[in-house]
């Protein structure tokens, strides 16, 4: 039972399993990737440098999804109300003269607040009846947005200030590209620290089960409201650099349609991890353009309609909701297992297992 | 003399309001019903129920400008032929997610309002469009009160439908089977209650409802792809309801169209738009049972 | 560590005193027409380990979710090491040293077993939410030692060879194993344990009947557990204590309680 009688060797391996990157293949394949991002805009056309900003956006987004509804359970049908409240305070900071890092803690601060206004109330709100609080809050916070002239300019929409950082624009697609880039490797370090700590772990026990959670001292409705705040802050933050990407907002962009584009992301990708929050904005954001490049094989009348990019979308998220509920993620994870395994690979370990619900009506 | 003539206008605008709120209402509350019944079967809100509304105007659109169908006809077969899609929906792809967590059913039905919303845009094109009923453009007067004859004929399908449908679910073998199975599956099908092809008659009795909504509201609203927001607005008169209730589907529907109206005129250019969400987040956040709604108890 | 005398098997309850360990007073608990707890007077003492029997519905389980503040007593008082725990929110009840497992097992699913352990031990601090994102040195060492802890639990309940797999993929024996695990990994003084063996086969039981006895000499850990097998209840338990209907029919050692002809008829059979 001698557990803990080397004590100080334990500990280095304990510390040392708590390292990022432990293998050296690990290692070698994010240095790659490292290099591969840092080289991608000098040797891209601007479009699609464009492109891989956006995706670091919506990457941001979706990490912060990730944080309220994969690790802590809290269905949001809403997120892009605190997109555009990001985005919308970001905007008028600037507009003010605030310094560009100011404006980007205004932001998250402020979509931060937004989430706990929202995150109070659902304490007690869960599942399908938190959707519908979501999903009614995104479209009152888009109307409340086109209504508050004097602050957003109304559904006229607002233009955005250059983003500059000590006089030198970030405004040039590389220099922009940049940016993105480091406020993504910034938030998405920031979240795995956290997701990996106590807070983390509380997330997940509030996820899985509230009740053994609270016997284990976790205080349920605060860290649930923390989810919301953070998420919220998160997205905020990925709102203020969407103003800059598309330099003029309308509250339209801040919609329904960004929130379930937003919830298709974290599905697909694959709920409760990071790298999911990632693979599904890669492939959601992807989407758009990869869809224009078919519709050159279409036949004229249905390519011509705008339609096509909302059957897609549907199509994708049934696909991945009947055939592979774990998402990109579930796919990676059982691709690593197969290549780990290979030849010995088992059919049925790959199966999910099915696990029945109790009705959700006597909850 | 003078004074019952000065509040006259006043009622009279009142009353006005309030027929125009409860000819609204009735169809929030008709699509609500349409909800409600899929939910008590399946236990899924199925998202795509206004996507089938709009769906069912635009089959009736083709089917009447198109194939130049006399309406009667347009409204019976746009209602068979939606009511076997719902029923081919529920048997083939909503059974495959038996068992698993709502949020799998609420992707699922998200996904597929989002395929047939992309499938009629490239279908029939982004123009809005309409057709003739033969109540279009005539209107009723109650005295000093007045009402396109569409609203009229909408009020009396839901009154129509409502009754019809408590009929059939107190009295018809086939309705007691569907009550049963609502308020216990398993037991239900200890007594021999197909419980699986039950469910996938509820979806297309649901979904005759949609196509129903949809048939008679697009003359009024035309038909375009917009029409799909109505489920927002009967989600928010499901909630105020109360959720598994079919009879407080449709007093919400009604409250919801008065709320509306009433909100309109008397409070600030723009709140009329928000008042469903505000109602909706109200009531799920203070007293989520709902008007007609069970309680929802806690088991550990 | 502390070295366990073995206790009175059956002494009458002392009025409530600062040496008394645990002591449920008139407890009860109605809800919507049923009273499901009925003046239940129970106490227990240090070290020692109390089953609860009786059939099902006899309100067991209600007890536990007394104690664990799951439920709020309709009337009468608990009281741990001379701290009234009546009203106590329940998230404060691990800290008060009482852990317990469900009936139904309450496993977090999508974690891993040493997820699930880690989180025992979340009662200990491990720095603010910013220290925490930051991974500042404060948050790492706090992690070293919590895992320090989690580790000696693992070690005691042999769980070395599943403490990276996901806990949805392991059997059921071994996922009642983790859930004792994770409520140890609190560190509580006293353990509440419910249907410990339900589902476990006569090889399983009777290692957890040696786990009970390590947990109760070892760490020094008092155990009050729900059971139905009456082999496990026989081996382990000092006093046994039987309801039904919502009150206690009887207390006493395992033998005295087993020929108790009342006992026989409400519960045990012939």
């Amino acid at each position: 039972m001698g557990g803990g009688s080397s004590g100080v060797n334990d500990d280095a391996v304990y510390l040392d399993s708590r390292v990022l990157l432990r293998t050296p293949r690990e290692r070698l394949v994010y240095a790659a990737l490292a290099a591969a991002l840092l080289a991608l805009p000098f040797l891209l056309p601007t479009y699609y440098v464009g492109e891989l900003s956006f995706i670091f956006i919506m990457c941001v987004a979706s990490l912060g999804l990730m944080t309220l509804t994969g690790y802590t359970g809290q269905v949001s049908l809403g997120q892009a109300a605190f997109i555009g409240i990001g985005a919308y305070v970001h905007a008028n900071l600037l507009t003010l003269g605030v310094p560009l890092p100011l404006a980007l803690a205004g932001a998250a601060a402020g979509a931060a607040l937004a989430g706990l206004a929202i995150g109070f109330p659902a304490i007690r709100i869960s599942g399908l009846h938190l959707a519908m609080v979501t999903l009614a809050f995104s479209i009152l916070t888009e109307h409340v947005l086109g209504r508050w002239k004097s602050v957003t300019g109304g559904h006229g929409g607002m233009p955005v200030p250059d983003p500059s950082l000590f006089g030198w624009s970030l405004g040039g697609p590389r220099a922009f590209y940049f940016f993105c880039l480091v406020v993504l490797c910034v938030v998405l370090l920031l979240l795995l620290n956290l997701l990996r700590s106590a807070t983390g772990r509380a997330f997940i026990g509030i996820r899985d089960s509230e009740v053994a959670a609270q016997g284990l001292g976790i205080r349920v409705g605060r860290t649930k409201v923390l989810a919301f705040a953070m998420s919220a802050g998160t997205c905020g933050v990925a709102g203020a650099l969407l103003a800059h990407q598309t330099q003029f907002i309308t509250p339209e962009a801040f919609g329904l349609a960004l929130s379930l584009q937003l919830v298709l992301m974290v599905f697909v990708g694959g709920m409760g991890s990071l790298r999911g929050a990632i693979l599904g904005a890669l492939l959601i954001g992807l989407l758009p353009s990869l869809i224009s490049e078919f519709k050159a094989l279409l036949p004229r009348r249905i390519s011509e309609q705008s339609g096509l990019e909302l059957f897609v979308y549907g199509a994708v998220l049934c696909f991945f909701v009947l055939i592979e509920p774990r998402g990109l993620n579930g796919r990676w994870l059982k691709l690593r297992a197969w290549l780990a395994n290979f030849p010995m690979v088992r059919q049925t370990s790959s199966r999910p297992t099915k696990v029945y619900m109790h009705s959700e009506r006597s909850r | 003399m003078n004074r019952t003539h000065a509040i006259e206008p006043q009622l009279a605008q009142f009353a006005q309001l309030a027929l125009q709120g409860l000819a609204a209402g009735a169809i929030y509350g008709l699509v609500a019903l349409g909800l409600v019944l899929g939910y008590k079967a399946t236990e899924v809100i199925n998202f795509a129920h206004g996507d089938i509304v709009m769906l069912s105007a635009f089959l009736g659109w083709g089917m009447i400008e198109l194939l130049h169908a006399p309406f009667w006809l347009a409204l019976v077969a746009g209602t068979v032929l939606v009511a076997l899609l719902a029923y081919g929906l529920e048997a083939g792809i909503m059974r495959r997610i038996v068992g698993q967590p709502q949020f799998a059913g609420v992707l699922l039905t998200i996904g597929i309002g989002f395929m047939i919303r992309g499938a009629v845009s490239m279908s029939f094109g982004p123009d809005s469009r309409n057709y003739a009923t033969p109540w279009t453009g005539q209107s009723t007067h109650f005295g000093a009160l007045v009402l396109s004859d569409l609203s009229i004929v909408i009020v009396a399908a839901a009154l129509g439908i409502t009754l019809l449908l408590y009929l059939f679910l107190r009295y018809t073998a086939l309705g007691v089977a569907v009550h049963a199975a609502a308020q216990n599956q398993l037991a239900a099908y200890l007594c021999g209650v197909p419980v699986k092809r039950l469910n996938s008659i509820v979806w297309a009795l649901s979904g005759a409802i949609a196509a129903l909504c949809g048939l008679l509201l697009a003359p009024i609203t035309l038909v375009d792809l917009g029409l799909w927001m109505v489920i927002l607005k009967a989600l928010a008169a499901l909630v105020l309801g109360g959720f598994g209730s079919a009879p407080g589907a449709i007093v919400g529907g009604l409250i919801i169209g008065l709320i509306e109206q009433f909100a309109g005129v008397y409070f600030a250019d723009g709140v009329k738009d928000m008042m469903p969400y505000l109602v909706l987040i109200g009531v799920l956040v203070l007293y989520p049972r709902g008007l007609f709604g069970e309680a929802h108890g806690r088991r550990v | 560590m502390r070295a366990m005398a073995d206790s009175q098997p059956f002494a009458p309850a002392p009025p409530p005193s600062a040496g008394v360990f645990f002591e449920a007073r008139e407890l009860n608990l109605s809800f919507g027409g049923v009273h499901a707890v009925r003046d239940v007077n129970l106490h227990v003492e240090r070290g020692e380990v109390l089953a609860l029997i009786g059939p099902n519905g006899a309100g067991k389980t209600s007890v536990l979710n007394l104690v664990t503040r799951v439920y709020d007593a309709s009337s009468g008082s608990i009281h741990f090491e001379a701290q009234d725990l009546t009203r106590v929110p329940r998230h404060e009840i691990v800290r008060h040293g009482i852990a317990r497992t469900f009936q139904n097992i309450a496993l977090f699913e999508g974690a891993t077993v040493l997820e699930n352990l880690l989180l025992g031990r979340h009662r200990a601090g491990h720095g603010s939410v910013l220290a925490q994102m930051l991974n500042l040195p404060s948050v790492q060492r706090a992690e070293a030692q919590t895992r320090r802890c989690v580790e000696d639990v693992v070690c005691l309940l042999e769980l070395a060879p599943v403490r990276h797999r996901p806990v949805s993929e392991l059997p059921y024996g071994v996922r009642k194993v983790v859930e004792l695990a994770r409520a140890l990994a609190s560190g509580p003084r006293l353990l509440l344990l419910d249907e410990p063996a339900s589902g476990l086969n006569a090889e399983e039981t009777r290692q957890l009947a040696g786990w009970i006895e390590d947990i109760r000499i070892e760490l020094g850990v008092t155990i009050v557990m729900v059971e139905h097998d009456m082999s496990l209840v026989s081996a382990v338990a000092r006093r046994v204590v039987v309801m039904e209907q919502g009150s206690v029919l009887m207390t006493g050692s395992a033998a005295e309680v087993q020929s108790d002809p009342r006992v026989i008829a409400a519960y045990l059979g012939t």
